[in-house]
């Protein structure tokens, strides 16, 4: 298995090379979720109780864990060159393990519906950590991130 | 006398804002929408856009339901239940519920409790069966959750560790109960009777004692959207709410009307119809002009704004800690976006979003220029229901468009 990590001054150029090359895919049977802001190595040790089938895309700036998980959800984890996870992203008929899988930053979520005003979906947006948790009953769609972490040049629009 | 002097402010502010003498945004390019509301009629359920139970709601709509034991004349008008064309099934609080409701077992007696999951948090508790009678529609033995019951107190670390701790009383859930009757028929579906680790969603539990484990659950005996159930007018339902004013009103009276193409009442008529993705989704094109597709878009009364996009993408502030969640702009932003469905239907919505903070600040519940930040999607929260009909279109349900789902205005 490889993981695509570029030197941090060269992301810029690393992304360029690759256009038209495409994604490196590897698939692999390990079930897992890293939790946001933890190591990549934290994929291999964090690993939960399931059958899940993980799939790994690497591009320039950053690789994607791809995990699908049994429940039917699609969940991606983006790995910064640095090995972090800055990032990860749920779609599907059920909800993620999100204290799994924000891991630290879990808690907020409680916190920003005590801070809510009405129903809806919910937004956590703190300096250290952005999180949108959104979609509706059978079909649920969000993702979260720490701004510091994401690599120069990725759009955060690409968490998803 | 409070009362009477509140009455009389509340209604100087409606005056006042009804006079602003601006322009609403909302509402246009809505094509076939009549704008007529039926207010009476055996298939027209009052509902109103107002404060809420806690009196702090902003953007919710809200009815009143009867529950009755089943086959009994031992009812009860449970009030300030949120309708949510974003779920499926009713839920209700247990504190607000003095009937004793038949509890639901398993084939072996066991009994049977529900993790249901929304994008802002879970509720658990145990699956009952009531009868659901909604304006002179009645649906019998319908399997509905119980919210918060002290019986079932533990709730299983797999349900918290989802969203955290349950919605399981009226400061959380912002309400006495949940009217789910978006267009599935179920809460789960079919997915809830694969094994499981095998597809299964895991929404269902048996408890035998304290201790509740993830159970498969056959569709008839999940939580069901009682609209399909009536023996009439069930194959939909249409939301039909006013418009509202820049700025909002105080509250907001509309109709809920079951059956699509069933009574005269109900005809699509000549209304635009999007029909949708397996997941009850279509997508939104935004901006409407030359702008990036999202697929995952839906229309949902629960949500108490229009979420889309983030901050980074659509370039609108969110607000700070006192408006958390919502878009503050500096000035309102006048906004448009495509809805286009399965089908090639497609449709320009002008929309606005307003400074939450500023609305919040108001006298004012209702407002169709509230909104808030996503995750790469679109909700057409309350904000788009205003000034138009909106039908939806329960799943397998026949109308002279074709079986739901879908969406029409």
């Amino acid at each position: 298995m490889t993981i695509f990590n570029p030197p941090k001054a060269s992301v810029t150029a690393w992304k360029t090379s690759l256009v038209g090359i495409g994604l490196a895919m590897l698939i692999m049977s390990l079930p897992a979720f890293a939790e946001l802001g933890g190591d990549e190595a934290s994929v291999q040790a964090d690993q939960l109780h399931m059958q899940a089938v993980r799939r790994i895309s690497s591009a320039a700036a950053y690789s994607v864990h791809e995990i699908q998980v049994p429940t039917g959800t699609l969940v991606r984890e983006y790995v910064s060159p640095a090995g972090k996870v800055f990032g990860v992203a749920w779609e599907g008929p059920a909800l993620p393990d999100l204290r799994q899988l924000l891991g630290p930053y879990f808690g907020r979520l409680e916190q920003a519906r005590n801070n809510r005003r009405g129903r809806g979906p919910l937004i956590v947006h703190e300096p250290g950590v952005v999180v949108h948790s959104g979609g509706h009953m059978r079909a649920f769609v969000g993702n979260a991130y720490i701004p510091d972490m994401v690599p120069i040049g990725v759009g955060v629009e690409s968490i998803r | 006398m409070r009362s009477v002097a509140i009455l009389l402010l509340g209604s100087a502010m409606l005056t006042v804002a009804g006079c602003g003498g601006h322009t609403s945004n909302n509402g246009s390019n809505s094509g076939s929408n009549s704008g007529s509301i039926p207010t009476s009629g055996a298939n027209v359920q009052p509902i109103v856009v107002n404060s809420g139970p806690l009196g702090n709601y902003a953007d919710g709509v809200f009815t009143s339901v009867t529950i009755c034991v089943p086959g009994t004349s031992n009812c009860q008008i449970i009030s300030g239940v949120l309708v949510d064309t974003g779920s499926y099934g009713l839920r209700l609080l247990s504190s607000a519920v003095s009937l004793s409701l038949p509890q639901q077992t398993n084939v072996t007696g066991t009994p049977v409790a529900e993790c249901a999951e929304f994008s802002d948090g879970v509720t658990w508790g145990p699956v009952k069966t009531a009868d659901i009678k909604l304006a002179s529609e009645q649906a019998s033995a319908v399997p509905l959750q119980i919210i918060g019951d002290p019986n079932f107190s533990s709730v299983p670390s797999i349900c918290s560790s989802k969203h955290g701790g349950p919605m399981d009383d009226l400061n959380s859930l912002d309400a006495n109960g949940i009217l789910g009757v978006g267009p599935f028929r179920q809460d789960c579906g079919g997915a809830c009777t694969l094994p499981l680790a095998a597809g299964n969603p895991g929404f269902y539990y048996l408890c035998p004692s304290s201790t509740c484990t993830q159970t498969q659950q056959p569709v008839s005996q999940q939580v069901q959207n009682p609209v399909w159930l009536f023996p009439q007018d069930n194959t939909g339902v249409i939301v039909a709410l006013p418009t509202v004013p820049p700025g909002g009103a105080p509250s907001v009276n509309g109709s809920m009307i079951f059956g699509i193409d069933t009574q005269s009442n109900n005809a699509l008529g000549a209304a635009k119809v999007f029909t949708l993705n397996s997941s009850g989704n279509f997508t939104t094109v935004y901006p409407a002009s030359g702008g990036k597709s999202y697929s995952s878009s839906f229309i949902d009364s629960g949500s108490n704004g229009i979420f889309f996009l983030d901050s980074t993408t659509t370039a609108i502030p969110v607000c700070g800690s006192n408006a958390s969640g919502f878009y503050c702009p500096s000035s309102t932003q006048n906004l448009s976006a495509t809805q286009q469905g399965a089908n090639g239907t497609s449709n320009t919505v002008n929309f606005s979003v307003a400074n939450a903070m500023t609305l919040f600040n108001s006298n004012n519940f209702a407002f169709n220029d509230l909104g808030g930040p996503n995750a790469n999607t679109f909700d057409w929260g309350l904000p788009f229901f205003f000034g138009r009909n909106v039908f939806n279109a329960i799943e397998s349900q026949p109308t002279s468009a074709g079986p739901g789902p879908f969406w029409a205005y």
